[in-house]
């Protein structure tokens, strides 16, 4: 048997390993830091905020209300009289029916923490607030606290975590030599490699001036675009990035202009503050730009379920609560997730202000529009400037126009009005196949979510209003919950109507039967075609008949045909009307129930995406003769039903078009216009994004009971938990002033919580450990003062990222050597207290990175679409859907950084999740950093890691020299950074010197070495052979495979 | 590089040994503790975060099995025989049943469907099972058929995570994990939690077996039945074993030499880890080689084709990795969401299923390892007893339906619960899913209420606030 190290450790000794408690028995009890955790462990479950839990309606987590007791015993605390409060005789009792907390609780509270209890008592019972709810206060200084080895460093985070190491009996590690520190700035600061030549560069640098040379480089890659890719990708975590909707269908997504978005801010140094409220509420700001939009797709990073049946709203509150979950681990570091059902156990978290909360953010559509290049958006206002042209000469060539457009409008009223519509309420509402439950809004329009239906109809049964019909209306209506504002549901926000069927159940009857329908005219309809080649559904068209055109189609009992209106790019998210004429006047005796169906069979396949259904539309009958409708615009006759006065710029452009469009003379004009509409660009992406509800949309917030999404109760109104800080006064209570809110300087953890995920990310784990919960039950932070001084030096300097990393990685603490001894990882095992550099496995984009630099593999791809890198096809068949779209990059993008790898949610990234990538369904402040056998079959054999050890042998033999010690020395070189050892240098040679002997007796197949295809040889540096590219391959897999190299250090 | 191989190792080990905490410390309530110094490297530093650990009281069970049926078979075709149903098919439901409930797509007011199969008394037991599952039939002595059980969820996706994790909100840890945090696995050279799926994708994806909040390590890993059984482990094309030994030899030193320059235990588990990952590529392929099985074996199981993938192959694949010490399988097979084509989609899922689902009780049977082992068989919830479609469908149904469990200190030849005439509700003794696992909890080893684990400053357990262990089918 093996001799133990150390003696057995008991629990209690493990806590102990809590450095910071190690010699603290002298010191007053301190109710945060010794107390509040006992009671919040113990106590507070049963005598908490919560009141639905509380017991015997005692509260432990007020003085006042302790002191004044439950509804037996009367005061639990006395304070000054331990041996009077009944709090201790409870806790210390050994009567299990006295005991407290009670035996199956399991929850007992140790010896030594009733001996702190009674110290606390003691000495008065002070209570605190918890110090994350308290506002952060600069620290002072102490620069006599400092070790010598630092003395000379003016960086306050040398001298507060000096100040720790001192009272610890710890003394700092050497500085890092320049080679390893070079490499490390490398890696945190853009999470690529230096190549050998920029770490000679360096440590020229730095043997002049060691710290001019560290504030040149760190000045050098803070201003390098590769600075956002990797500082991005921490932000992404805690927002949940993915490029697929999650749930069942998982189908893709595009979200990648926000993650540009979010690139583009970290480069340029955007202002945390600003970089929140943009982000929460960037559409509400004043002119808002086209940026501040895309920023607002941070909070429909969440998941959207898709699955067929589902009831939209349940998921879209299951959506809002992942928002608020985001908000609450990902900016406050408080899981606020409890609160949606009670009130918070633990932390001061009512359910109602969760609910507060929520009111804020309810009220906005899940909105998605275009996203336009620079250049697009260029060519977009050439495009508008030229339409203004065109119409200012017509207006000036026809000075007359105002007039002729009123009588124009005047004419279109009054056929408006010869026909007068009686709009049909669904008292049922379904979809045949079940697969959709669409709702009625206010105005009796019918709206369809949830699941994207390629093949199918919708229906409502209605009881008539009128007692005869000549015909029917069909209002096709926009809505900003559909793509693009609608009004289809396609990838477009494009319709296609193959039939509308009307059915009618005379009273006395079971069955209903089926109107015919005569002439069907719409506003506009385009010429008959074939469903274009995007459309294309093999398996309900594979003759490609389906064809789609004009108004009639609609009405001819074909599923092959559909009306459609698409009125081209730029113009067609827009509104449409048909009216379609009985072939009989309908009479409708009272009691007659009509079902009226609208019917798709033009979706395409991939399972959703290019559907064609309707999103939102409404249905009336007329008892009116000869119903119909003209050629006037829909937009342009809903914008007459709105007062001359009252219409918006939009409105008054819909009907001026409509009016110039209908006259003949101005043809030369409207072609000239219709000629610079087509030239309008199909956008590049799109963006998911908030919209603010309005109109019959304004949406009320109610308390959820138990959190249940159709259990609402009472309302609440917009407002924020009482234990942080308030809103400012006579703000509107919108959503703006809520972003403005989080972002708030007065805020105790929005900068908190940002400086601690900085230090997280170059310590490997932050000052808060649990980076995702400052709350009352999180361990102590190792060093409260330096991260307080942080989060106030940070909000001081403007919110600035690039100030705090600046401040953090020319410390004196950063720059230390890693190595650790057994005597640091007994005194210190995490490195909490920084006598050492922080040494750890790279993040998973960073490891993949490591390899395709050091390969010289990595492109030169900056932003854009996600990329499809090279997946296992068991990992791709094993999809509810399979991933048809996934077509796996060749060509440089392949090789693109880890930022861009397609995330799909139910599929998680082989190769990211290997080493710990979060897949995105929720928020993730903290990565755990695992360290198994599947990761190193990942980096051993993964297809992009094989190519990255063939790139880099190839990268050897043309850069590092003609030998193979010269060839190994910079092989190691260009992996670790540093010089190989002699030792180091043996092993690598003994590997190859007998792999060129294996090669040379044929045991081993060059050319599937080399190129993984038999076939195939490299393109070889000059005066090299297949062998030496052999040889090196196999050699430059192990060197990829280095700890060292997988680690920063 | 003085030193000489062997001092290396036991560097490496003593370095690992140090920050690991020695099972016999980790006190019951000090798992929880032990893995918060584990999620970080350095105290994963040790051995292994799966090294076995004792649970809480001594267990029946020590490893399960676990047949999960997504898409949701239907109760009413397979275990649950309501002949009122039969008699009152075509008819509408009486109103009083539809009070607040929902199906997810059908209108609640549609007609009832009467049973498509009939059913038989099975064993000295007489369980009644229905006549397209004959060979489960024939292990119905060995079974405890639980015909009560009930989720909340009523959607495939929610319902399978539901079902997997305890909750409907994803991110929570598979029951599988739980499994692995509190025993650890058992062998050295393989996962312990493995799954095996055939069919298709499920709707819960990668959730269904995840390590959710819990460290990585815990969380299922697929084994394929294409291409390499576990993500890359082969080696690239062109390398020989001889290379592929003299490769990690090389990497061995050199990360030896690294670890003499940090003195990191990461980088000791590090070497572990490869040297597992070596284990690994051999191990693998060794179990999934069934051909190497007795004809008579692959016969009992219906494996026609040992190189096919099937249900039938994963179900023997599970036995050989629970004998090699795996703790936890999970089979998950995505065929059951009869909508429509009820019928011959049962019969077709039976003639898929059935068979190799006896075959891996009566195998573990014959080999004593049912008494110790749990096969549990069940699926994400139930079916309408009303039809959907025309005459030949049901919608999703969350308010009852059946599992079975099998060995592993459950009762043998029971049937626990029962439901109403219409097998629309449960009449006697629900066994809500959080029940479900309390109680596989149990059996175990484990109070469901003390496996817990510490994220966001709350104590998460599987069975999140509720859950009771049902006494009703425990042994």
């Amino acid at each position: 048997m093996p001799t133990h190290v150390l003696p057995r450790l008991s629990s209690i000794a493990l806590m102990a390993l809590s450095p910071a408690f190690l010699a603290r028995a002298a010191e007053p009890v301190n109710y945060n830091r010794d107390i509040q955790p006992l009671l919040a462990e113990h106590c507070f479950h049963c005598h908490g905020k919560d009141e639905s839990g509380r017991k015997g309606k005692l509260r432990l987590d007020d003085r006042e209300l302790a002191l004044k007791g439950g509804k037996e015993e009367g005061p639990a605390i006395v304070p000054g009289q331990p041996d009077k409060s009944p709090l201790i005789a409870r806790i210390a009792s050994h009567d299990k029916d006295e005991v407290m907390p009670p035996p199956k609780e399991n929850k007992p509270v140790k010896s030594e923490d009733v001996e702190k209890l009674r110290r606390w008592i003691a000495e008065g019972a002070v209570y605190g607030k918890h110090w994350a709810f308290e506002a952060p206060v600069k620290p002072p200084l102490d620069s006599a606290a400092k070790p010598a080895e630092w003395k000379d460093s003016t960086n306050a985070i040398d001298t507060l975590v000096g100040a720790k190491l001192q009272a610890s009996g710890l003394h700092p590690s050497p500085k890092a030599d320049a080679a390893t520190l070079c490499r490390r700035l490398y890696l945190d600061l853009v999470g690529l490699l230096p190549s050998p030549q920029d770490v000679d560069a360096f440590k020229q640098a730095s043997a002049q001036n060691p710290s001019g040379a560290v504030a040149a480089l760190v000045d050098r890659l803070m201003n390098d675009r590769r600075f956002g890719e990797k500082w991005s990708r921490h932000w992404l975590d805690a927002a949940r990035y993915a490029d697929s909707n999650g749930y069942e269908k998982d189908l893709p997504r595009e979200q990648w202009a926000w993650r540009d978005w979010v690139i583009n801010a970290v480069n340029r140094d955007m202002p945390y503050d600003q970089f929140l409220v943009e982000q929460i509420a960037g559409d509400l700001l004043p002119n808002r730009s086209k940026s501040q939009l895309i920023a607002t797709g941070f909070l429909r990073n969440g998941m959207i379920n898709e699955e067929g049946a589902i009831v939209p709203e349940q998921f879209r509150m299951e959506g809002m609560f992942d928002r608020l979950d985001a908000i609450g681990s990902g900016i406050f570091g408080l899981s606020v997730k409890c609160a949606q059902c009670h009130t918070h156990k633990f932390d001061p978290l009512a359910h109602s202000e969760y609910y507060g909360m929520f009111a804020f953010l309810n009220n906005t559509y899940e909105a998605q529009s275009w996203v336009y290049s620079d250049e697009q958006d260029k060519k977009i206002s050439d495009i508008k400037a030229g339409i203004a042209a065109v119409e200012e000469r017509l207006k000036k060539q026809q000075p007359d126009w105002q007039q002729r457009m009123a009588a124009w409008e005047a004419a279109q009223v009054a056929f408006q009005n010869k026909t007068q519509w009686s709009v049909v309420e669904a008292e049922d509402l379904h979809s045949s196949s079940e697969l959709n439950h669409p709702t009625t809004l206010p105005d009796k329009s019918i709206l369809t979510l949830g699941h994207r239906t390629i093949s199918g109809d919708v229906h409502t049964i209605a009881s008539p209003k009128v007692e005869k019909a000549t015909g029917v209306r069909l209002e096709i209506l926009k809505h900003d919950d559909l793509p693009f504002g609608g009004p289809g549901r396609s990838f477009k926000g494009t319709w296609a109507l193959t039939e509308l069927v009307v059915e009618a159940k005379k009273p006395g009857s079971d069955k209903y039967e089926k109107i015919k329908l005569a002439k069907a005219t719409a506003d506009f309809a385009e010429p008959a075609h074939p469903m274009e080649a995007e459309w294309e559904n093999l398996s309900r068209d594979k003759e490609h008949k389906r064809t789609c055109g004009p108004a009639a189609f609609l009405a001819d009992g074909d599923d092959k045909t559909a009306w459609r209106a698409d009125h081209g790019v730029g113009r067609r998210n827009t509104e449409s009307v048909a009216v379609a004429q009985f072939e009989a006047p309908l009479t409708l005796p009272e009691g007659t129930k009509l079902k009226i169906a609208l019917v798709t069979n033009h979706g395409g396949d991939d399972n959703g995406p290019k559907n064609t259904q309707i999103g939102r539309f409404r249905i009336a009958l007329t008892t009116s003769p000869d119903p119909k409708v003209n050629h006037t615009p829909y937009a342009a006759v809903l914008a007459m039903q709105t007062p001359a006065d009252k219409r918006t710029p939009q409105q008054k452009a819909e009907l001026f078009a409509a009016w110039r469009a209908s006259v003949p003379e101005l043809k030369a004009f409207n072609d000239k216009i219709d000629a610079l509409w087509k030239q309008f660009p199909e956008a590049v992406t799109s963006v998911l994004h908030l919209a603010e509800r309005k109109g019959q949309d304004v949406r009320e917030t109610h308390l959820l009971d138990r959190g249940g999404w159709d259990k609402p109760k009472d309302k609440i109104a917009p407002h924020v938990p009482a234990a942080l800080h308030p809103l400012p006064k006579d703000a509107p209570m919108n959503r703006l002033t809520f972003a403005k809110w989080v972002a708030d300087s007065r805020s105790p953890l929005t900068a908190r919580v940002e400086v601690n995920r900085v230090w997280q990310v170059i310590f490997g784990v932050g000052i808060q450990e649990t980076a995702e919960d400052f709350g009352t039950r999180s361990p102590e932070p190792s060093n409260q003062a330096l991260l307080d001084w942080l989060a106030v030096d940070f909000m001081e300097h403007g919110w600035s990222r690039k100030h705090l990393i600046r401040s953090i990685v020319t410390a004196a603490a950063y720059q230390q050597s890693s190595r650790t001894t057994p005597e640091l990882l007994e005194k210190d095992p995490k490195n909490r207290l920084l006598a050492r550099g922080p040494r750890f496995r790279a993040e998973a984009e960073v490891v993949r990175d490591i390899e395709l630099s050091a390969a010289g593999l990595l492109s030169s791809k900056f932003g854009g679409p996600s990329v499809f890198p090279p997946v296992p096809a068991s990992v791709l068949e094993y999809n509810y859907f399979k991933p048809t779209y996934w077509k796996i990059a060749e060509g440089p993008d392949r090789y693109c950084r880890s930022l861009y790898v397609f995330r799909k949610r139910s599929m998680p990234d082989p190769t990211m999740s290997a080493f710990d990538a979060p897949n995105g369904d929720f928020t993730c402040p903290r990565r755990v950093r695992s360290n198994s056998p599947l990761a190193a079959l990942t980096s051993l054999n993964e297809t992009v890691f094989i190519e990255a050890a063939q790139a880099l042998a190839l990268r050897v033999l043309k850069e590092g020299g003609k030998t193979d010690a010269e060839r190994a020395d910079y092989a190691f070189r260009v992996c670790t950074g540093r010089n190989a050892k002699p030792g180091e240098r043996n092993e690598i040679l003994k590997l190859i010197a007998s792999r060129r002997q294996r090669i040379a007796e044929g045991w081993l197949p060059v050319r599937d070495l080399t190129t993984g295809n038999a076939e195939k040889l490299p393109a070889l540096p000059p005066g090299t052979t297949p062998q030496d590219a052999a040889a090196w391959t196999i050699a430059a897999r192990v060197l990829l495979n280095l700890d060292e190299t997988l680690c920063k250090s | 590089m003085n030193l000489s191989p062997e001092l290396h190792h036991e560097r490496a080990r003593r370095l690992s040994r140090r920050w690991f905490l020695k099972d016999s410390t980790v006190a019951l309530g000090g798992i929880a503790l032990a893995d918060l110094m584990m999620r970080d490297g350095h105290a994963a530093a040790s051995k292994s975060p799966t090294t076995p650990k004792e649970p809480h009281f001594p267990a029946k069970a020590k490893r399960v099995i676990y047949l999960f049926q997504a898409g949701a078979p239907s109760h009413l075709e397979l275990f649950d025989y309501k002949p009122e149903l039969v008699k009152r098919s075509g008819q509408l439901p009486p109103a009083e049943l539809l009070k607040n409930y929902r199906a997810a797509f059908i209108k609640p007011n549609s007609a009832l469907l009467g049973p498509k199969f009939k059913f038989n008394k099975y064993g000295r037991c007489g369980m009644e099972i229905s006549e397209v599952l004959p060979h489960i039939g024939s292990i119905a002595d060995d079974m405890c058929l639980i015909r009560t059980m009930q989720t909340e969820a009523v959607n495939h996706a929610p319902a399978q995570i539901m079902m997997n994790t305890g909750s409907q909100n994803f991110g929570r840890p598979s029951f599988g994990a739980w499994t692995l945090y509190g025993l650890g696995s058992q062998g050295e050279d393989l996962p312990g939690y493995v799954v095996l799926t055939s069919a298709k994708g499920t709707s819960g994806g990668a959730s269904n077996y995840g390590p959710g909040f819990l460290p990585t390590s815990y969380g299922g890993v697929p084994f394929r039945a294409t291409g390499d059984p576990v993500l890359y482990l082969s080696n690239p094309k062109g390398y020989d074993d001889e290379t592929q030994r003299a490769s990690l030899d090389t990497l061995r030193k050199l990360n030896e030499s690294a670890l003499e320059e940090s003195g990191d235990p990461e980088t000791a588990a590090r070497i572990q880890n490869y040297e597992m990952a070596y284990r690994l590529q051999s191990s693998a392929p060794e179990l999934m080689d069934i051909a190497s099985e007795p004809q008579h074996v692959l016969d009992m199981y219906g494996i026609k084709d040992p190189k096919q993938p099937s249900y039938a192959r994963n179900c023997l694949l599970s036995r050989r990795l629970i004998e090699r010490g795996v703790r936890f399988v999970q089979l998950f097979h995505e065929a059951w969401d009869q909508h429509s084509n009820l019928l011959k989609g049962v019969q077709s899922n039976a003639r898929d299923t059935d068979q190799a689902s006896a075959a891996l009780v009566k195998d573990l049977k014959q080999r004593g390892l049912l008494d110790d082992t749990l096969v549990v068989w069940g699926g994400e919830f139930g079916r309408t007893p009303m039809v959907q479609g025309g005459n030949d469908g049901r919608d999703h149904h969350n308010r009852s339906f059946t599992f079975w469990l099998a060995g592993g200190g459950t009762k043998r030849g029971h049937v626990h619960g029962e439901t109403d005439d219409l097998g629309f509700n449960v009449a006697t003794d629900p066994v809500h899913v959080n029940d479900l696992n309390a109680t596989l909890l149990h059996l175990l080893g484990f109070d469901h209420k003390r496996l817990t684990y510490r994220f966001q400053g709350l104590d998460f357990r599987l069975t999140g606030i509720a859950g009771n262990v049902v006494d009703g089918i425990v042994a």
